[in-house]
């Protein structure tokens, strides 16, 4: 590392490269980047890909830990680029693309099991259709609004099926993510569609795969808390489970 | 997709790992007391003895051992999966039997009271 008075540095980068056109297998590319102490990783991408490396592939499109796109691996911790700054890193850098996930090229993941999860899980307000669009908007509480608005943060970035280990095991597993979002929904005041989405997270491949190792929570970037989430999901689903099995006159 | 049936085991898991950090550390120093020689009088061998003789204080003492025997159980099979011993089934069988086997002998021994 070389650093002098202007906070500019000279940062060394390992890169995973793979183009599955050519390559047998993916294999690390070193590059030494002049970067200034402020910038983040994805800084340094940018400055690669424009000055050093046009063939580089990678996800990225807010810069502001909105959007979600530039989830990687960063000296093998699943981060935003946008997030992760190059003073925190201070010797070589190494940047691979979100683990679990297969290589679509470079640093971009394949996030088709991701997408597909999601919807089985209809992360959106399922109506009962009483509330009509002439009544207006559909007023809630400030109370009512905060028992979902931390879940309802997520930009489904995938750093969370990244660090989840359970998810690498079992690639079946829901996932953190997408049962945060049914849970986000299932605690709106609008809603009434828990029931069809307890058929799909109330199962072994479901909320049940859950260990509650809780990395999830440890590398998600919106504080959202996907483990309590999970957690918050299993007591309801045990409540479920007791009412239908020996309470079934009872209404949820 | 039919809904999973671990809320049997879960619930277990969860209201005694609830029991298992409240109640236990409690009961460990009681224990502690007692083998030092300290025993507050209220914990004395004969009050303890009357409150375990009664239907209540039997219900009571079950429950507790019951919810942690299971919850502990699971705890064991679990952290056998995550050290790498993968064979679920049998790890969870002789875990779960264990468990079983301890419930039976509280109900004896609480029934010998």
């Amino acid at each position: 590392m070389t650093e002098n008075r202007m906070g500019a540095r000279q940062v060394e980068l390992e890169v995973l490269r793979y183009n599955p056109e050519t390559d047998q297998e993916p294999k690390f590319q070193r590059y030494s980047v002049p970067c200034i102490n402020e910038w983040c990783v994805l800084d340094a991408l940018n400055y690669l890909k424009d000055n050093l490396d046009p063939t580089l592939a990678y996800r990225w499109s807010c810069h502001m830990q909105v959007c979600g796109s530039c989830g990687m691996m960063i000296n093998g911790e699943p981060k935003l680029a946008c997030k992760a700054m190059l003073r925190d890193y201070p010797g070589t850098i190494r940047i691979e693309p979100l683990a679990h996930f297969p290589i679509e090229r470079d640093l971009v993941s394949v996030a088709d099991d991701f997408i597909a999860k999601l919807k089985r899980v209809k992360p959106y307000i399922i109506s009962d259709g009483k509330h009509t669009i002439e009544q207006g908007e559909y007023k809630q509480t400030p109370a009512q609004l905060k028992r979902y608005r931390q879940f309802a943060m997520c930009i489904n970035c995938m750093l969370c099926y990244a660090a989840c280990p359970e998810y690498g095991l079992q690639p079946k597993f829901i996932g953190p993510a997408a049962i945060s979002l049914a849970h986000r929904y299932n605690l709106d005041s609008r809603d009434v569609g828990r029931d069809e989405r307890q058929e799909e997270i109330a199962t072994n491949e479901g909320v049940w795969e859950c260990t509650f190792v809780g990395a999830c929570s440890d590398v998600c970037p919106k504080h959202v808390d996907p483990a309590a989430a999970l957690q918050q999901v299993k007591v309801a689903s045990t409540v479920d489970w007791y009412l239908e099995h020996f309470m079934s006159w009872v209404k949820k | 997709m039919a809904k999973s049936n671990k809320p049997i085991i879960w619930g277990t898991f969860a209201a005694g790992g609830e029991i298992v950090s409240l109640v236990m550390p409690v009961i460990i120093l009681l224990t502690l007391l007692a083998a030092t020689g300290h025993v507050p009088t209220v914990f004395s061998y004969e009050t303890m003895h009357a409150f375990a003789a009664g239907w209540f204080g039997k219900l009571v003492l079950f429950v507790i051992l019951f919810l942690s025997l299971w919850s502990q159980a699971h705890r064991l099979r679990i952290t056998c999966f995550d050290f790498g011993l993968r064979a679920d089934t049998l790890v969870a069988i002789v875990m779960y039997v264990l468990a079983a086997a301890g419930s039976i002998a509280t109900v004896v021994f609480l029934a010998r009271i």
